[in-house]
């Protein structure tokens, strides 16, 4: 089930390789929304009929986090607050701090062929998926040979 | 786009050798390479904060995409271990056009020092977020020292 983003076989190794040095080519003249990554991690994949986005978000509030469509351009913007401690701040010491806190925003241009009007989304165990539909005639077809 | 989150490609993934007992790999198949070519030991480190405060120790996790069921907390000797599995459901037909997510494991582990009471280690899963909660043992609790000034 989730050969299509995982798999770590040859050949994948191989693509790997390939997009690192495509990577490296873009960065004298990268994409203009940069090749950066951040929070959260995005994974994005296509089926015949559309098109999945997961956004590796755990521990945000999914009613307060903004997904947007804005022609071809998705936005996922949110907060999420700093872990706690028990008890009061002052008698606490953060050993390690890696998580990330505050506020996020990540922009993902999705395919041509996309239907603005088919989106939706749902959160689960801190993953937010959005499905886009893609259009009627861009998916394949059969056609009948006489 | 704030950057200072999640990369995972270049620093946080990274390739586990054979663990204890745990490895589905044949013995007689070298570690990196299965016959059919996949690496069932590839794990990536899970983000934590670990907060400390008078009573004990909070150790907090992002493991998004694990549940509840697929998680795996444990204490051994002086070793805490969090290991989960990615479990969310796919599109059987579907094909990859960008993934930050390449490894569906997550695993790491913890020494714990002697005053960490190991019998009493609480955990939480929400949301992705996993919360442990270990106290200090009664003993180690902390007492005010006054410090005398002649």
């Amino acid at each position: 089930m989730f050969t299509s983003f995982y798999s770590r076989g040859l050949m994948s190794e191989m693509d790997r390789l390939q997009r690192e040095v495509q990577r490296a080519f873009e960065a004298t003249s990268p994409s203009i929304r940069g090749l950066s990554r951040g929070f959260p991690a995005v994974n994005v994949g296509t089926t015949p009929t559309s098109v999945e986005i997961y956004a590796f978000a755990p521990g945000i509030d999914a009613s307060k986090v903004e997904v947007e469509l804005d022609r071809r351009v998705l936005t996922i913007a949110g907060e999420r607050p700093a872990a706690t401690a028990n008890g009061d701040d002052q008698r606490t010491t953060k050993h390690i701090a890696e998580r990330f806190a505050g506020r996020f925003r990540r922009v993902v241009t999705l395919p041509d062929d996309i239907d603005p009007d088919g989106i939706s989304a749902n959160y689960r165990d801190g993953v937010l998926q959005i499905t886009v539909k893609r259009r009627e005639s861009a998916q394949p077809r059969r056609i009948t040979v006489q | 786009m704030n950057v200072e989150g999640f990369d995972m490609n270049t620093n946080q993934t990274y390739t586990q050798g054979k663990t204890n007992g745990q490895s589905r790999v044949p013995d007689n198949v070298s570690d990196s390479a299965r016959a059919d070519g996949r690496d069932d030991d590839a794990t990536m480190l899970p983000q934590v904060d670990v907060i400390e405060d008078p009573s004990g120790i909070t150790v907090v996790a992002d493991l998004a995409g694990v549940s509840k069921e697929s998680l795996d907390v444990r204490v051994e000797a002086d070793t805490l271990l969090i290991e989960g599995d990615i479990t969310i459901p796919m599109p059987g037909d579907m094909t990859a056009s960008h993934a930050e997510v390449e490894v569906t494991r997550y695993r790491r582990q913890f020494t714990l020092s002697k005053e960490l009471d190991r019998e009493k280690v609480d955990a939480a899963m929400n949301q992705g977020v996993l919360r442990i909660r270990i106290p200090k043992a009664s003993d180690a609790q902390p007492r005010r020292i006054a410090v005398d000034v002649h």
